[in-house]
């Protein structure tokens, strides 16, 4: 199966690229392999390369990319609650990155866990690092996570659906929390969500994924201005309420998305697209630069 | 006539009340909820994890004993009901769950489990009830042919639709829709939601709909209760919750709401801390402690839900109908 499918993008210094797609197109995958977490067997990389300041770091050996996984380039998940370990205090958890790849000693280490509580912003940090994980609310247990990821400062981050099990004030707190702890910080941030109004609000720049690859990309603006790829079409319009016109029907993309196992021949998004014609079935749309730093992997754009 | 009145229910529920263990003390879910829903109308039920609207949901149909309150349906009191009388009740009212993976018994065929409603209330078997089954799953947008599948073969919007099936089996008035849509990817959310619509207009339904997500409950409902540590603090007609709310906590609700729009600025009210413990709720205004507008009254009176002329209920000491603003 194919999970990744040819799928390339960037991220500059400083940037966030949204990584936009619905459940199964492969959004955790593409980041599990950035951060080459992707369990092999069975999982396995067979092509590509992962450029990361210039340097391919799908050659480097397991020790070289232990020094930059969770050090140069750092993650978060989805489940504030299954991500930590439930035996170990908070404090022992984010201390053991920087113990690991700053070499410092006891003391300092808990110092360091206490000063990264406290950037984000978790009141009373010098008793709460000796609590548990279930000592702490999801809100709570999300900063502990973003904690223990910004411990080295690192200058990638990869969220992924950072907010997704988190309330919509917890989720407003949490986004806050990260655009200014990335500008505090300078990292580039890949944020990977489904949630189209998180992105209009974190993102530079945005990719739309369905079903293994990447069908549009360009800048957010240009996103929900001027979306190319049917399929981003479809996805804004089936957004109900705030922001967009109140409609009485919502405009549903008809259909399911295909399994990775069954995919249609040609264009992935033509059973369910209301411009296929012929060609969509026997040839694969390449992304291509449709309009100035607007790239679309489809034969009848816009 | 309203269809359904819920008055002061509650519903609190034991802690640490294990075999050996003495009581410690009660999770207040539901503490004194009064709201009527109407014919025909979509009343929407917003609140975040824990604030116990989907115990508000089962109170309602008695899927759980409410611990006070009275709740009529119909011009009958349900809590007075006998269990026979209960059953026959649950004809006219229903409930379709939000996760449509554990609310699907995986052993039964599709047709068994839309058509069990019909064989318990007596309402059609063999061959008539295999139509209406059929007839149902059409509606709802599946075919004949999946009569004789197992759930596991079916997609999570597909499941959701087998779940509206059932509910819709034994010809119900009243619907509870707790979070319908919450598990779905938002183009398959946006069919389901489609389909409750249209099924609302075709069969004159009344929905109860309880979600989290406030864009969802916007688009659907004619109006909106805002539910907060088992008490409703605002409620009123779609456009007004949407348009002018009043109560602190609706507006950091809604402020706190990501617009897709990169074009869309807005001051955000970014509430501190977290949902305090229903265990042990705060005095006075539940919401006093994250509440930026607090006066000195608010920690320690209890406020009330009052309402203006046009029906817009708000429980605020500071920004209440009469108060300031």
């Amino acid at each position: 199966m194919r999970a990744v499918d040819g799928v390339s993008f960037n991220i500059g210094e400083g940037k966030t690229l949204g990584l936009v797609g619905e459940s199964g197109c492969g959004k955790s995958v593409t980041a599990l392999s950035i951060m080459r977490l992707v369990p092999s067997p069975p999982g396995k990389i067979v092509g590509g390369e992962i450029l990361y300041r210039g340097q391919d770091i799908l050659k480097l050996n397991g020790a070289a990319m232990r020094k930059i996984r969770g050090n140069e380039i750092s993650m978060i998940f989805q489940e504030p609650m299954t991500s930590l370990n439930p035996v170990f205090t908070i404090g022992n958890q984010i201390g053991e990155a920087i113990h690991l790849h700053q070499g410092l000693g006891k003391r300092e280490t808990r110092e360091k866990t206490i000063e990264m509580l406290r950037l984000v912003k978790i009141a009373d940090p010098e008793s709460r690092v000796d609590d548990y994980p279930h000592q702490l609310s999801g809100g709570m247990r999300q900063r502990v996570m973003i904690a223990m990821a910004l411990s080295c400062k690192p200058s990638l981050l990869i969220a992924d659906e950072p907010t997704t099990a988190l309330d919509v004030t917890i989720q407003a707190q949490i986004l806050e929390l990260i655009k200014e702890l990335q500008e505090r910080l300078g990292m580039s941030l890949l944020l990977i969500t489904h949630d189209l109004g998180v992105v209009a609000e974190q993102a530079d720049e945005v990719a739309i994924m369905y079903a293994g690859k990447i069908v549009e990309r360009t800048q957010t603006k240009a996103i929900f201005n001027r979306p190319l790829h049917p399929y981003t079409v479809g996805l804004l319009n089936s957004l109900p309420g705030a922001g967009v016109k109140k409609k009485k029907r919502l405009e549903a993309i008809a259909g399911v998305v295909p399994s990775l196992l069954d995919l249609p021949s040609g264009c992935r998004f033509r059973d369910r697209c209301p411009k296929a014609a012929g060609i969509c079935a026997e040839a694969e749309p390449e992304l291509v630069e449709k309009e100035q730093d607007h790239w679309v992997a489809c034969y009848f754009p816009g | 006539m309203s269809l359904l009145e819920v008055r002061n229910v509650k519903k609190y529920f034991p802690v640490g009340s294990g075999l050996f263990s003495r009581r410690k003390g009660e999770v207040k879910a539901v503490d004194g909820v009064d709201f009527t829903v109407e014919e025909g109308e979509t009343l929407g039920l917003v609140g975040e994890s824990g604030c116990g609207k989907s115990t508000l949901g089962r109170t309602i149909l008695r899927l759980i004993e409410p611990t006070e309150g009275e709740i009529v349906f119909h011009g009958k009191n349900l809590l007075s009901l006998s269990p026979r009388e209960i059953r026959d009740m649950r004809r006219e009212m229903q409930i379709i769950f939000q996760d449509p993976y554990a609310s699907l018994n995986p052993r039964m065929r599709v047709g068994d489990i839309v058509g069990e409603g019909l064989e318990i209330h007596k309402l059609a078997t063999g061959k008539k009830k295999r139509d209406r089954v059929i007839e149902l799953l059409n509606q709802v947008g599946l075919r004949e042919d999946h009569y004789g599948r197992y759930p596991h073969e079916f997609s999570g919007g597909q499941r959701q639709r087998i779940g509206i099936a059932r509910a819709l089996a034994v010809n119900p008035k009243f619907i509870v829709a707790d979070e319908p849509v919450s598990s779905l990817d938002v183009s398959v959310q946006a069919q389901i939601i489609n389909l409750l619509q249209e099924l609302q207009e075709k069969m004159h339904l009344t929905y109860f709909f309880i979600s989290h997500d406030l864009r969802v409950v916007e688009h659907i409902s004619h109006r909106v209760a805002i539910m907060y540590l088992g008490k409703i603090v605002e409620i009123a007609p779609s456009e007004t919750i949407y348009r002018d709310a009043k109560h602190p906590y609706t507006r950091a609700l809604l402020s706190a709401v990501p617009v897709p729009d990169p074009g869309h600025k807005k001051e955000r009210m970014i509430l501190q801390g977290d949902v305090p413990s229903p265990v042990n709720p705060p005095t006075g205004c539940s919401f006093h402690p994250r509440c930026p507008y607090r006066e000195d009254v608010c920690d320690k009176v209890e406020p009330q839900l009052e309402f203006t002329t046009d029906g817009h209920g708000v429980s605020c000491h500071v920004f209440g109908p009469g108060k300031r603003v």
